[in-house]
């Protein structure tokens, strides 16, 4: 009788103790999502480059631009770029604001030097394209370090940023976007190419692997809730 | 020396087949540049069906004068050479062929000579068609679809590729192709040249010069591994497609291309090497024959 009255206590105890929990990491996510939401708009100017295995592209000078909700358009202003389909989850909003979601503390955690707080998030419409994210929060400076984001067609995301001098706003100074890539094949027969000699080295970028592209851009400035022009998307 | 070139190039450019090379070049381009000008899109998804659910890009950037003019080369280029011969394969036949071969061989002239100035007109003959194809499918080819970075997609052993080349760092890159081009296509006019020495009219020459060129660029993509290590080194046509080296642009570790660069200069010298080789070769065995050659037309 003793161990079962124990045994209640115990389960009682661990639920007050998660329902805590859960009650800190909606408000920590509340007191995130405030900071984000001061940002209405921005274009930004910063350098582009992608690490693909297949795609030797050189750096670029792109425009950045967002707009509220979830709009994000990035832009190689002179020349061409190739630009990760799934490049509008840099924009941090579009994690913890786009969906309902039903938040989970999944502990503590390192990143470089600085503590942060990781949270999942479970989107609560079973026909959502984001099946699960992961959050990394700087708790002390209320920023996203980190966020891993699976989804059901798009495959799986990574993102992480480093802050600067907009993290007011909680605007990165830089952002490495990790994704998903299909093998490219070129159809058989049409390129008639000058063979070097040289067997193809898998000159797999560092840090990457065949299946991984990267895309790491380095912000130079933002114009804060400016306006930003429809006709831009 | 000179008066025997200006009168070697009189000839040619008095000849109806001489121009039948510059329209057909002129004609291929054109359709080239209107299709693309009416659907490059279905090309350039084609050539990226496979990335096309991963990235965005801009197509219509991308399909611009410095593509277009790589695109009609990368084509052309094979077929050049049937347009070469049917100058160059005329030099010696087509002399004996109208019964010249003999009055010429009278004049105070070495034979010697006489073939090296069939080679300078046929060579010369061969830069002109490539000023005119640089004319009208890079030029034109630039102001009809403009001037932006330039794509290149490339095959290496088993991976694919796609190169971006900054539209900055393109020029010197074509004019480096064009000039291997010129000499690529000049080992097509010592073949053919050689080949003349032993015809009396000149359809078999260029014929044999056009089964040769097939039989070798076949041979040289059959992409067999025997072959591709025990003949495919050894013929010429191997080396005609050289020009694409200038396009493969050298990168860093991470990918990303380094500007001016190349990525394998080694090959382009050797491949230039065993081209001059060639030349060297056909036109040391056209004299050495042609002066023990019994002219009898």
């Amino acid at each position: 009788m003793n161990l079962l009255r124990f045994g209640l206590v115990l389960i009682a105890m661990v639920s007050i103790i998660v329902v805590k929990a859960q009650e800190n990491v909606n408000a920590l996510i509340q007191k995130v999502n405030a900071k984000i939401e001061k940002v209405n708009d921005y274009t930004a100017e910063g350098k582009m480059k992608t690490k693909v295995v297949f795609l030797k592209v050189p750096v670029s000078a792109v425009k950045i631009y967002f707009k509220k909700p979830n709009r994000l358009k990035i832009k190689n202003e002179k020349g061409i770029s190739f630009v990760p389909k799934g490049a509008v989850s840099i924009n941090i909003s579009n994690i913890v604001n786009g969906e309902k979601y039903t938040a989970l503390d999944a502990g503590m955690d390192k990143i470089g030097n600085t503590a942060v707080r990781v949270v999942k998030l479970l989107p609560t419409d079973d026909n959502a394209d984001i099946v699960l994210s992961t959050i990394y929060i700087d708790e002390a400076n209320l920023l996203i370090k980190k966020a891993k984001t699976t989804t059901r067609e798009n495959g799986s995301y990574e993102l992480e940023m480093t802050y600067g001098k907009y993290s007011a706003y909680g605007l990165p100074d830089k952002i490495i976007f990790t994704f998903n890539t299909k093998e490219y094949k070129l159809p058989k027969g049409i390129t008639f190419d000058f063979d070097d000699g040289e067997s193809a080295k898998s000159n797999i970028p560092r840090g990457l692997n065949k299946n991984k592209g990267q895309a790491e851009i380095i912000f130079d400035s933002y114009i804060i809730n400016k306006g930003v022009s429809d006709a831009v998307f | 020396m000179w008066n025997l070139l200006q009168i070697e190039l009189f000839k040619i450019s008095k000849r109806p087949r001489t121009y039948i090379a510059f329209a057909a070049i002129a004609a291929i381009v054109f359709i080239f540049q209107f299709a693309f000008k009416a659907d490059g899109q279905s090309y350039m998804n084609l050539m990226l069906q496979s990335v096309k659910d991963s990235f965005e890009f801009e197509r219509t950037k991308a399909i611009n004068g410095y593509f277009m003019c790589y695109i009609i080369l990368n084509t052309l280029l094979v077929q050049l050479p049937i347009l070469v011969a049917l100058i160059a394969a005329d030099s010696i036949s087509g002399e004996a062929n109208m019964g010249t071969l003999r009055l010429l061989i009278t004049k105070p002239i070495s034979r010697t000579q006489l073939i090296l100035v069939k080679f300078a007109a046929a060579t010369i003959f061969t830069i002109l068609l490539l000023v005119w194809m640089a004319i009208i499918s890079l030029f034109f080819s630039l102001l009809i679809f403009g001037a932006d970075d330039m794509l290149i997609f490339r095959s290496k052993g088993d991976e694919s590729q796609i190169l971006l080349i900054s539209q900055d760092d393109v020029m010197w890159r074509y004019l480096a192709a064009f000039a291997y081009a010129t000499v690529a296509l000049t080992v097509i006019a010592a073949l053919s040249l050689f080949l003349s020495i032993f015809a009396d009219n000149s359809i078999g020459p260029i014929i044999a010069t056009v089964c040769i060129v097939l039989v070798c660029t076949i041979i040289s993509n059959i992409n067999v591994p025997i072959i591709d290590k025990n003949v495919r080194p050894f013929l010429f046509t191997s080396y005609l497609v050289g020009w694409k080296g200038f396009f493969y642009i050298a990168t860093t570790e991470d990918g990303v291309p380094i500007k001016g660069s190349v990525e394998n200069w080694a090959a382009i010298r050797n491949s230039l090497s065993i081209l001059l080789l060639h030349i060297g070769v056909l036109l040391g065995a056209s004299v050495f024959i042609f002066r023990k050659k019994d002219i009898l037309s």
